[in-house]
């Protein structure tokens, strides 16, 4: 591996500009702009339903009605040269139950990395991806029969399958106890650190927050915050991110107050 | 690093892989293939004894009806599984991935087809070495039509899916696209002698030259020319309807 974080000048893995979704009849994300470094843990923070997951679906380009800039790794977001480099988790598990976990994983793995000769490192790529996410022990068991954390948690492995340059994980720790969060954020922060991976990650659990290079708060389809988890605490004077979250959220209520008495 | 073969849109070896998943699918699921498999023979079987007193009209409904097992069967199939592929995400997921779409649905009309290859071979052999089936022509030949009809109903399955937002709505589409070929296709009353507006609607109903075939080579020992002209359209029908079915899995949807 190349170690990527010594080029200064290079350009960040995701760039949004006046980036606009159309879901419905509503406007679900307003002209944001933003960016995700590359090789750091990029936390989406936000309240349900203020638009995480349709941001990380125009990222990954399975989202319709997207207007504005979106360029991802140096292509427009959805470009097909993107399919091998992206990883995607859906928020809710997507993988066949009526399949094992490794017959799950083998299947997207030669979709990925298809043809007989790559079958030795499918089959090495598989073995870690299963062992990344500790699911060792359940290598055989069908999907259907796991619980929910451990359906989650293959979901992942499927994303970590031929180490790919941006992973966008949406709501990966939901369900799962303390030991393994942790576990998996040690995970995250690995795959950044070794492999030079770009993590976009969303939650809405804050402690989650003070574990990322960077953040981007949302609420209500728009960006209140882009930066360092420090540098939010000392803007906002506040001890925990959670804090400046509220302060910032409390902050932009009152000014749409005043803009609306104004008028 | 490796370099992962780009996304073309028809990729051997991600459309086997595909089909290798479908069949893997069903085999955790062997009630759902032992009724597949079952079933037809069941059928065939008591049809037979139905028309015990005439053996023409057993020939005739059971050449049609081997025909109209594998198209029914893998609508069914079909339109559930591709149903389920939609709402449970991992269709959103392999289309983030470079996975043609042609893929997807070559792989699907694989698995299927081989899954109807073994139904169409059971209930034709029943049919024509213990039940007294009398074809004219060769089974081999009643097996190819029932694996097209088989490969129009993926088709079928596949298309009314994208229409279709539940399990409930999936299988209401049965009786919506079915059972009106299945009226009209020749099967109840010859095709002439329907009212000339349903004898033309007859005409453009893909299953009626499914069930035409079938009686070809009930009657003929060799390939007649008619064979050859409904065998064609079933193809060319299904392959249309493939098309549709792969404009209908949309990479970015809202
Ligand atoms: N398929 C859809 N059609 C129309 N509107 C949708 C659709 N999916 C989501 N929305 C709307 O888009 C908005 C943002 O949804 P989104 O799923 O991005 O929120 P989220 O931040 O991921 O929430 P959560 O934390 O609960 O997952 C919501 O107001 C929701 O009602
Ligand atoms: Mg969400």
């Amino acid at each position: 591996m190349m170690n990527f974080s010594s080029r200064p000048t290079e350009e960040p893995a995701v760039h949004a500009q006046d980036l606009t979704v159309v879901r419905g009849p509503r406007t679900v994300l307003r002209g944001l702009g933003f960016t995700v470094p590359r090789g750091q843990v990029t936390g989406l923070l936000g309240p349900s339903g203020c638009g995480k997951s349709t941001l990380m679906r125009a990222v990954v380009g399975t989202q319709a009605k997207v207007s504005g800039t979106l360029d991802v790794l140096g292509h427009p977001a959805g470009h097909p040269t993107l399919r091998t480099r992206v990883g995607y988790v859906t928020q809710a598990p997507s993988v066949y139950d009526d399949l094992t976990v490794r017959q799950n994983l083998d299947y997207f793995a030669a979709i990925l990395d298809p043809g007989r000769a790559a079958a030795d490192r499918r089959r090495e790529d598989v073995t870690r991806a299963i062992a990344d996410v500790d699911l060792t022990t359940h290598t055989d068991a069908l999907a259907g029969n796991l619980s929910g954390g451990q359906r989650n948690r293959v979901s992942l492995a499927v994303a970590l399958l031929g180490t790919p340059e941006l992973l966008v994980l949406d709501e990966p720790t939901v369900g799962l106890d303390p030991v393994l969060r942790r576990d998996l954020w040690q995970l995250f922060h690995t795959l950044a650190a070794e492999r030079d991976t770009t993590l976009l990650i969303s939650s809405h659990v804050m402690d989650e927050a003070e574990r990322c290079h960077r953040l981007l708060l949302m609420r209500d389809g728009e960006i209140l915050a882009d930066d360092t988890p420090d540098a939010l605490r000392t803007r906002t004077g506040s001890e925990t991110v959670e804090a400046a979250f509220l302060h910032l959220v409390d902050r932009a209520a009152a000014q749409a107050r005043t803009k609306e008495t104004t008028r | 690093m490796s370099t992962p073969a780009p996304a073309r849109a028809l990729s051997a070896a991600r459309t086997t892989a595909t089909a290798a998943r479908v069949l893997r699918q069903l085999r955790h699921d062997p009630r759902t293939v032992g009724l597949m498999i079952l079933i037809p023979c069941l059928m065939l079987f008591l049809l037979r004894y139905v028309f015990d007193g005439s053996a023409r009209t057993f020939d005739s409904i059971g050449a049609s009806l081997l025909g109209i097992f594998p198209l029914i069967t893998m609508f069914l199939v079909t339109s559930i599984a591709t149903l389920r592929e939609r709402t449970s995400g991992t269709l959103e997921r392999l289309l983030a991935m470079p996975l043609g779409k042609g893929d997807l649905i070559a792989g699907y009309a694989l698995a299927f087809g081989a899954l109807a290859i073994v139904q169409s071979a059971l209930a034709t052999g029943l049919a024509v070495w213990f039940l007294g089936l009398d074809v004219t022509g060769s089974p081999w030949l009643l097996l190819l039509v029932a694996l097209l009809d088989a490969l129009l109903g993926t088709a079928l399955g596949l298309f009314v899916s994208a229409f279709a937002a539940s399990e409930f709505q999936a299988v209401q589409f049965m009786p919506a696209v079915i059972f009106p070929q299945l009226l009209l296709c020749g099967l109840f009353t010859s095709r002439e002698a329907m009212h000339p507006v349903l004898e033309t609607l007859s005409d453009v109903l893909p299953m009626s030259y499914a069930v035409d075939g079938m009686n070809e080579v009930l009657k003929h020992t060799d390939m007649t020319t008619a064979f050859v002209r409904d065998t064609l359209i079933v193809a060319a029908c299904a392959l249309l309807v493939l098309t549709l079915g792969a404009a209908t899995l949309k990479r970015r949807t809202a």
